[in-house]
């Protein structure tokens, strides 16, 4: 059982994958397919991040220890659906028109956030291994990846102005993600008091 | 530890309930329609003249399936596909559309007598949205122009207000939406009396779907598609600009009052200079007035840049 978890999660993080190349074959992907890639990417690659920066709050609160074992995994595959969407939109969307892209990025909050949050995701994702985590020496590792908190940030708002209007399941998933900032605040607030040892 | 300490059952019975109505809705949101809602026909229209000036050859024109599946009609729902799955809940007889305002003959028209009263014509139009996608959809309808001339406009006619059903039942119009409805649309007199604004009965010679705005909208193509309001109960003419729902909503940030597709004046969060044409992939660019710089004439002297 403990064997199969990451295998598993594996797995279950290429569902999506699969479930879009499905889709893509057979015209599923409705009338605007490219738009509809586009939003299916950023989607799973926020509930990733979401399910990423759940991880450490899981074993906070209710003393879980086995999503630790996967975090490293579903930061990579956030990475890696991150990757494809802004791929397809530099690519595919854009059609590789840099020009067009660079103005985008800078006369647009909305694509400027989705590509800050893309490039602050990079040095996360290749430093998530343990020779990276040796040679950085874990305190200046762990400085590094609490970018991941503003990374969860940017990428809400991201998703936010991905609409005309704002959306309840948008503010939902916002909401979700200031719980998960918040419980790590308030244990460690919690820490520095000395109420709680430092796990 | 203390009773007070120990959860009472009711809300951890409700915490799981919580966490599978969470995962149920990541679940359903993550898997995104894997088939298209069935495409309805609706019944032939007849007498349907195609008009040559505006047979637009040289451009291929969408499907039915596209320009009935890929629909913004809030008050369907705020997906592209919620219109066409939730199509059945516009109830479109008994219908009427009244002329009000600065009017010699202000009428509450029956849609049926509508129908009888005005030849209708085939034109096909590009239709730009301003979320930079792009149709080309055979439209079946009549000039704006000539219904408004039945009611003889008074010279303080300077805009023309439109106004979409509500409908209790229709999904989009309950609870909270981010805009307000009724969805409310306008154009100055002249942009409303030029040949090319339309209005719409039919698709494809057949009478309109209900998610593409049945049973008479408003086309006006050289604009983004959001000014061609649907399913239209009230056309008021009056003398001062009248408030538009994408004008109005969030202090007039969303878009301004013309609307007039410009490919150098940037949406608030997108660029404008190209569009998608649905069906194909790469964009193209965006034409000034979408290609129909006949209209061109009508916005002399005035800073589009401005009153974009």
């Amino acid at each position: 059982m403990k064997k199969a978890l990451v295998p598993a999660a594996f797995a279950a993080c290429c569902v999506p994958l699969l479930w879009f190349a499905v889709q893509a074959a057979t015209s599923g992907l409705g009338a605007n397919p490219v738009e509809e890639l586009l939003n299916d990417l950023g989607y799973t690659a926020f509930v990733l991040l979401a399910l990423t920066l759940a991880c450490t709050p899981l074993q906070t609160v209710a003393g879980w220890n086995w999503p630790i074992r996967i975090r490293k995994l579903l930061g990579d595959f956030c990475f890696f659906y991150a990757c494809l969407h802004m791929l397809t939109y530099v690519v595919i969307d854009q059609g590789l028109d840099f020009k067009a892209v660079a103005t985008d990025v800078l006369k647009h909050k909305f694509i400027f956030l989705g590509m800050a949050t893309w490039l602050l995701l990079l040095p996360l994702a290749v430093t998530s291994t343990r020779g990276w985590q040796r040679r950085l020496g874990f305190r200046r590792w762990k400085r590094l990846h609490r970018l991941v908190y503003l990374v969860g940030g940017l990428a809400s708002f991201h998703f936010l102005l991905r609409f005309k209007t704002p959306r309840v399941e948008t503010i939902a998933w916002m909401g979700v993600i200031c719980v998960l900032l918040l419980v790590r605040a308030v244990a460690a607030v919690r820490r520095r008091a000395g109420m709680v040892q430092s796990p | 530890m203390r009773w007070s300490e120990v959860t009472p059952r009711s809300l951890y019975v409700r915490r799981r309930e919580f966490l599978k109505l969470g995962a149920g809705s990541a679940l359903a949101l993550s898997l995104p329609a894997f088939a298209r809602a069935k495409v309805e026909h609706g019944p032939k229209l007849a007498g349907v003249t195609a008009n040559p000036n505006y047979a637009l050859a040289e451009e291929k024109k969408n499907s039915f399936e596209d320009i009935t599946t890929y629909n913004n009609f809030y008050e369907l729902g705020s997906d592209k596909s919620d219109p066409s799955e939730n199509a059945g809940k516009l109830q479109t007889r008994p219908w009427t559309v009244s002329v009000e305002g600065e009017v010699g003959k202000p009428r509450k028209w029956d849609i049926e007598e509508i129908l009888k009263s005005f030849p209708i014509e085939e034109r096909v139009y590009r239709l730009r949205c301003v979320e930079a996608w792009s149709m080309v959809i055979p439209w079946d309808g009549f000039p704006l122009a000539d219904f408004l001339k039945k009611h003889d406009p008074t010279s303080r006619a300077k805009y023309v207000a439109f106004e979409s059903a509500v409908q209790p039942q229709m999904p989009g119009v309950k609870g909270y939406a981010g805009i307000p409805f009724p969805y409310l649309e306008g154009l100055r007199i002249d942009e409303a009396m030029h040949p090319l604004s339309l209005l719409v009965v039919g698709l494809y010679g057949e009478a309109l779907p209900n998610q593409d705005g049945a049973p008479i909208r408003l086309v006006v193509p050289w604009k983004y598609g959001f000014k061609s309001a649907k399913s239209i109960v009230k056309i008021r003419l009056q003398e001062s600009q009248p408030p538009t729902t994408w004008n109005q909503y969030g202090g007039g940030a969303e878009y301004g009052f013309y609307a007039n597709v410009n490919p150098d004046v940037d949406h608030p969060r997108w660029s404008q200079a190209r569009e998608r044409r649905i069906g194909e992939l790469l964009r193209r660019k965006t034409l000034m007035f979408n290609g129909y710089s006949e209209v061109a004439s009508l916005y002399a002297g005035l800073d589009l840049r401005k009153f974009y």
